[in-house]
Order: structure tokens, then sequence, then C-alpha cells
């Protein structure tokens, strides 16, 4: 009779899976490595300014006093004019692919929009500079801060770069992202919850804004946080058109900075160690922020998942 | 009264309804504006020139971005080789062997890896490979990249074996085929078109980054020879060009920018038709 | 109009008028449990499958008897969290003892399962020399051999000879299922286990198998899962019946669909339950 006692045959199963695992350990060794290598290299810069880097306000390699607060300042700032103008604009793609598009036009309306997160950042940098840019300057800004620039955040600029012209930018990236999610969101969304509205005489509207969007809110603000995650590393794009320039001001006219803007600009001229540690320390506080946001989101969408799952 | 509130929230309703419309109208016609707009600006600077030629000294106009274009392929092929097969066995741990804790923080740190800032991945790259090299270079550039592809790489390998049903595997299984022969010859042919489109969008992707390489590739005038030079690349470069005070740069960043927007919109376009009903989720 | 339901009334079956002959088992299970996570799905179940007989296991719907033949050549272990004791013996050898390959198992002890499942991306050619090709032979002339003798006893030569080139999904369902009868065929097997093989198939399709089967004891013992008791009477010439995950009764089929000694075996074959 045939044999059945034998392990020889078993390499194949062994190597193959040994190296399945190897690959799969490796990418947490990686991301060890990150964390670690981000904290070991920015060291000089966590010991000489310790907690108060993140609310100095100087940054100046020359005297070789660094602190983040401008940029950290910059990042936020874009981040939320970019959600402010993102959010409706999403959603409201989001709502209408699913409420009022017919299937085929829903379909490809969700491809182009998913184009749009698919150009790179440089690209929209490049229209940033030379179309927004000169936009902000000659038309927007002026009219805007005529209406409202008693109001000091819309106080008259001359520049065209500042940080209102990133979060043009940014809004216009991030929008793919919250209108994507959103919309398989709202589509997980059961029927007997429109019925339901339906059924009381609501409105479409009514249905969508008491039944559907109340229901999908953690999801929905889930992609919202994906995309604030997104925003806030975001590199090139606003490099390009917040103009560089490490001050806080009251105008969001004004240029500014943001913490990946200034690594773009000043980590391969770094003048000192100290300076390239405190660029590093940057680098170390943008990964925590952009982790504990998409951390945030992950925990929206997953609780979603949840929920429906147990549903059907 | 009852007919008037009935009024209102009718009228409501329709201004509610056009608003979304005109949300989605103006999102695609961003879309559009950026395509067109891009186009028309390029088109007229892409010529045998631009696509063979070295750039000109600084003030002179003319010259091209071969030594980019080389210097992009050279990276994204750097990049293969380092996040394909990371991202691809990593893919088939998850989806075949995985089950426990470990699979759970190895997917955990895919999605951090996934969500780190690319610039950041650019100072990785910089403290890992730049500075124990001292020096800027094609190796650096091709390891941020590769990083780069590997949490988009794992999940779509993840995604797309999983959609093979257990039902194929087991027929293998009880044929008494082993398990990794399963993996090879069944499951992974099952799902080939799946993977390779993903790793096509995954290149596409990380073709347009900038930031990982302006402090690892750096940028070059010249031709980049082998891999421990720092060499040029058409993102760097259309980044160098716009922010340069020379209209000809200008020129030559919008055409640069024509020819990264062609990539990917080909790759994606082309993943649409492959896979009609993909379904992404960022 | 309103279809009839089922007649509450034992098969019409026509019991075989002495004890089938045995010539001793290819297949004998001892004590047998098996578990997913914390439930006990399979409880101390011993059995013998006789040599060249088809043997048939029948019981209610989630009664255990799908995991307990999946146990029979090492499949229940695939699934997560799966858990087996007990021991089964292939030719006087257990198949769970220490060190036993269950690869080697499953090249003894084929399988087919509840639907049909072709491999997607292989022909009909493909499929049936996916076993032979996988554990290493690629002889042409071999696996063309193969290929026609698994085609042949699987009953679908005829229909596929033309058009071997063809992707396996292209056949009908019942077609698709012999096809997966002749892909376990082809590796020639000494047993063939099947879990409920007719149960996503149309009763013309369903005819063919079962005729299939029959004719397949005289080179395989047979092991058969279903939860048709007709079938199960058409085909085999042992039952067991299976119930909360243990085996409650088990005989010549014949007595047990005209003479059960346990109550519980005669409610459910008269249909009173399940």
């Amino acid at each position: 009779m045939r044999s059945s006692r034998s392990r020889s045959g078993n390499w194949g199963d062994r190597l193959f899976g040994g190296a399945s695992l190897g690959f799969a350990l490796l990418i947490l060794v990686l991301v060890a490595v990150l964390v670690g290598e981000l904290a070991w290299n920015s060291r000089l810069a966590l010991r000489a300014f310790g907690p108060a880097f993140l609310w100095s306000q100087n940054w100046d390699p020359v005297q070789e006093l660094f602190g983040a607060l401008p940029f950290i300042y910059g990042t936020l700032a874009t981040s939320v004019v970019a959600l402010l103008i993102s959010i409706p604009l999403g959603l409201g793609t989001a709502i209408f692919l699913v409420e009022l598009a017919p299937p085929r036009v829903s379909e490809t309306i969700s491809f182009l929009v998913e184009l749009l997160a698919a150009i790179p950042s440089v690209i929209y940098g490049l229209v940033g500079l030379f179309v927004v840019v000169p936009w902000v300057r000659t038309a927007f800004c002026p009219s805007v801060s005529a209406a409202l620039g008693w109001i000091p955040i819309f106080q008259a600029s001359p520049y065209g770069v500042g940080i209102f012209t990133a979060g043009i930018i940014l809004a216009v990236m991030i929008v793919p992202f919250i209108t994507t999610v959103s919309r398989e969101v709202l589509l997980m969304v059961p029927r007997s919850q429109r019925e339901a509205a339906l059924a009381l005489g609501a409105t479409h509207w009514e249905m969508v804004s008491t039944a559907i969007l109340p229901y999908a809110r953690s999801g929905i603000a889930g992609s919202i946080f994906l995309a604030l995650a997104r925003a806030l590393g975001e590199t090139m794009a606003v490099t390009m058109v917040i103009g560089n320039r490490p001050e806080i001001r009251a105008s969001l006219f004004e240029p500014g900075y943001t913490m990946a803007a200034v690594l773009a600009n000043e980590f391969s001229e770094a003048t000192s160690d100290l300076h390239l540690h405190a660029l590093i320390e940057i680098g170390l506080v943008l990964f925590v922020i952009t982790i504990i946001v998409n951390g945030l989101a992950r925990l929206l969408l997953l609780k979603l998942g949840r929920t429906t799952e147990g549903r059907s | 009264m009852k007919s008037d509130s009935m009024t209102l929230r009718r009228w409501v309703n329709r201004v509610a309804l056009t608003l979304t419309g005109l949300c989605a109208l103006v999102t695609v016609s961003t879309l559009f504006f950026l395509l067109g707009y891009i186009t028309l600006n390029g088109i007229g600077a892409i010529n045998w020139e631009f696509l063979t030629q070295l750039p000109k000294p600084v003030g002179e106009t003319g010259g091209g971005m071969a030594n980019a274009i080389v210097g992009t392929a050279k990276l994204l092929g750097l990049a293969s080789l380092i996040g394909v097969p990371i991202g691809f066995f990593g893919g088939i741990y998850l989806s075949e062997y995985g089950h426990g804790r470990l699979a759970f923080w190895v997917r955990y740190a895919s999605d951090v890896l996934n969500g780190v800032p690319s610039i950041v991945i650019g100072i990785f790259a910089y403290i890992l490979i730049v500075l124990p090299m001292k020096g800027f270079s094609t190796l650096a550039g091709g390891f941020a990249l590769g990083i780069m592809m590997i949490p988009i790489a794992v999940r779509t390998t993840e995604e797309f074996l999983r959609l093979i049903p257990a039902s194929v595997r087991e027929a293998s299984y009880a044929l008494g085929v082993r398990q990794w022969k399963t993996t090879v010859f069944v499951v992974i042919p099952a799902a080939a078109r799946g993977l390779m489109t993903g790793i096509l969008l995954d290149l596409a992707r990380v073709a347009g980054e900038t930031a990982p390489l302006l402090f690892t590739a750096l940028n070059n005038r010249i031709w980049s020879h082998g891999w421990t030079e720092p060499t040029s690349s058409l993102p760097v470069m259309i980044y160098t060009y716009a922010i340069s005070p020379y209209e000809d740069w200008h020129r030559q960043a919008w055409a640069a920018a024509l020819v990264l927007m062609l990539l990917v919109l080909v790759v994606n376009g082309g993943a649409r038709i492959l896979l009609p009903r993909r379904r992404e989720t960022a | 109009m309103s279809t009839p339901s089922e007649p509450v009334m034992p098969p019409r079956i026509t019991p075989p008028a002495e004890e089938p002959r045995v010539e001793g088992a290819a297949l004998a299970v001892e004590k047998l449990n098996a578990w997913f996570g914390s439930n006990h799905v399979v409880k101390d179940i011993s059995i013998s499958f006789p040599k060249h007989h088809v043997t048939a296991l029948i019981g209610p719907s989630g009664c255990g008897k799908s995991t307990f033949i999946r146990c029979l050549n090492r499949m229940h272990e695939v699934v997560p969290g799966a858990r087996v004791s007990g021991s089964v013996l292939l030719e006087g050898d257990n198949i769970y003892a220490e060190g036993v390959d269950p690869v080697r198992i499953r090249r003894r002890i084929g399988m087919v399962f509840q639907k049909p499942n072709p491999f997607p991306t292989m022909s009909i050619y493909d499929n049936v020399a996916a076993g032979l090709r996988l554990n290493g032979t690629n002889r042409v002339s071999v696996l063309d051999a193969a290929v026609e003798e698994g085609l042949h006893l699987a009953a679908l030569w005829d229909e596929v000879k033309d058009k071997l080139r063809a992707p396996g999904t292209s056949l009908s369902g019942g077609q698709q299922q012999r096809l997966c009868i002749a892909r376990a065929l082809a590796v020639k097997p000494e047993i063939l286990l099947m879990d409920e093989p007719c149960s996503a198939l149309d009763p013309i399709a369903t005819g063919k198998i079962e005729e299939l089967i029959y004719q397949l004891r005289e080179r395989y013992t047979v092991g058969i899962v279903t939860h048709n008791m007709q079938q199960a009477a058409r085909v085999s010439s042992f039952t067991g019946f299976l119930l909360m995950g243990e085996l409650v009764e088990f005989g010549a089929t014949g007595k047990i669909f005209t003479n059960p000694k346990d109550s519980r075996t005669e409610a459910y074959i008269t249909g009173r339950f399940g």
C-alpha cells in the first residue's frame, strides 16, 4: 500500500508559508523602524526644546531657535479651510449620486471623482500656482476684503499665495475621499429607513436629512476624518501656493507655512544637526497627528460596518 | 396655513436637491477643467526635443526632460522591486494564512503605512539610505516609492485573493494538492486580472509622488548613471520648473504634467475597463 | 395554482432481499469528535465504510453530517478554529496519527462538494488534469489517458469530448458536478466522499449523478451525505442516521428504511421531523 507517513513533501508549504510570514513581519518591522528612526533622529531637538517645541513661535535656523507653532497653525488652518469647502461639496455630490442620479450616471461620475484623487499633487500645485493664485490675488481677495475686511481673517493682502489659496487646492484634492466613502456609506442605509420616512409623508429631501444622514452619520464622519488626514499630510500642492512664511497672521489671505511644506523646503538644506533634528521632529509630530486622525476614521467606519453587517 | 407649509416644504425639497446636483456638477467640472487646462498648456510643449533632450543650462530656452523620463522609469522599476514582493506576499499571508492576532497587527501596520504622509516616508528613506550612503541617489528615491507601494499592494492582493471562494481552495485540497501549490497554481491565477490591475494602479499612484523624492533622489540636470547618483524625475522637474522664474521652464512643466497625467489616466481608465465592478475603498 | 406539498409518507423503496455482502472496511471510524471553536458538532461517532459499497449518511440539516464526512479526509481542519479527536483507520492506519501528512490522505480519499466548484480559470481538460499536474505528473500521454478515463467514469466524456478546451465553468450545473467527480477520480483515489453532491442540481441532473454513484461502487468505496432520503435509498447499501452530532443508527439501507430500531430514526424517515 501507499505510505501516508512522510513529511518530506512539505518543504514547499514551509518555504512558501515562511516567505509569506516573513514579508508580513517585514511590514511590521518597517513601521516599527520608521517610528523608532523618527524619534531617534529628532532627539537633539526633543532634548533642546522639550514640549515647548509645539507652542513656540520662533523658527530661526540662524540662531538655532526652533518652534513648530507656525507650521502647526498653518497645517490646521489650511485643513480647516479645506474641510469647510469640501464637506458640503463632497457630501452634496455623494447625496446626488445616491439619491438622484440614475445608476449608470452615478457610476460614471463616481469614476470621474476617483480620477480627481488620482491626479498627482504636484499637478494640483502647478494649476494652483498659475490659475488659483492669480485669481485669488486679483479677483477673490479684493472683493471679499472689500465686503468683509473688517473681520480679521478676511483682511486684504496683496500676495495671492496664502492659507486660503492652499485651502482651496486642498479642498479639491480631498473632495474625492469624502464623496467616495460617503457614497458607499449612504448606499448601505437600509431600505426600511427610507421607507419609514417616506411613509410619514416626508419629502425626498426630508427623508435624506431626517432618516438617511443621521443613520449614516458615523460613516460620513469617518470619511471626513479620512479626508482630513490627507489634507494634513499633503505636501506639494500646499508648498507651491502657501507662500512659505513661518509667521502666524490673522488674515487667511496672508502667506503661511505648513509642517509638510517646511520639510519639503528646508530638509535637503538643513544648516545644522539641530536644524535637521528639529525638522525630523516636525515629521514625527505630523506622523503622530495623521495616525490619530486616520485611526479615528477607521474606528468610525468600522463601527458602521459592524452595525450594517448585523442587519443583513 | 397648511397648504402654505406644504408649499414651503416642496420648495425646500427642490432647492436642496438642486444644490446637491450643483455640487456634483462643480466637482465633475473641476476635473474637466483640470484635464482641459493641462492639455491646452502642455500639448504645445511636447515635442521630440522634450522627450529626447537633456535640460538646457539655466537661462537658455529649449531642451527637454529625457533624463527625468528615464529617471522616473528607473525609480518606478526599483520601487516595484521593493514594494510589490513585500506587498504581494504580505497580502498572501493575510488572505491565506493570517487569522489571528499577528494578522491583525500586520493589517494595522499596513494601514498605518498607508496613512503616513508621503513627505515623512521621504524622511524615513533619507535616514535609512541617504545618511549612511552619504548622498542622494536613485536607490533612496526608489526605496521611498517602494515603501509607499506596500500598503496598496497588500490590500489589493488580500482583497482579490479573498474574492476567490473557499470552495475553489477546498476543491484543490481535496485532490491532495498542497496549500502552496493551491495558492500559486489555482488561487492566484484565478485572481490574476485583479492583481495585475491593482499593482498597475499602485504604480500609477506613486508615479506622481514628488514629496518623498525631494531629499532622496533629489534632482539632476544631466544623466544619472547607475543607482547611487541623484536622479531627475518628472514630478520633481514639474515642481522645480513651476516655481522657477523662467517662462520656458513653465512651458516644460506643463508638458511634463501632461505626460504624467496621461499616464495616470491611461492606467485608471484601463483598470476601469478590466475591472468593471471594482469597488474602491479609501 | 398550488403545488401539493411533500407527501408525508415513507419513501418508496425496494429493499434488497438480504444483507449486502461485506469484504471488510475501507474506512473505520472510532470515537470521532469534531468542534468548531467551542461548538461540539460531531460526538463520539464510530462507523465503518464497507469496501466497494455506497454508504449514505442522512439526517436533518445541522446534524453534523457534512462536518463528519469532512473529517474523513482531513478537510475539516482546513477551516480556522476547527478541531478533531478520535481515529479514522484507512486500511488499518490511523489518518490522524502523529506525523501523517493530510495532503497524502486527501490524495487517497477524494471528495465532491455540495456546489459544483470547477477551477474558474481552467478548461475542462485542465480541470480534470489539475490533480495530477499539481502533484507533479506532466507527461502528456499520462494526462490524456487520465482525463479520458476520468470523464468516462463520470459519464461526461460523450458530452464534452469535442470541447475539452472550453472553460469548465461553461458547462451546465449537472455537467459541472460530473466534471468535479471526474476531477476527483482522475487522481485515482481509493475512496470517494460526496457531500450532498446533488443539492444544487435539478432533478434530471440529479438522476444522472445518482446513477453514476451507483455504478462507482464497483471500483470505489463511496461515502455520501444527503438530506434526501429517497436518494440514500436509491444509491446506498448502508445507511447511517445522524442527529445532533450523534450517530443514532447504522445498518443495511433496506433495514434502516423499512425496520429501523430506533424510534428517532423511524420518526425521521416517516417524515415526522426534519
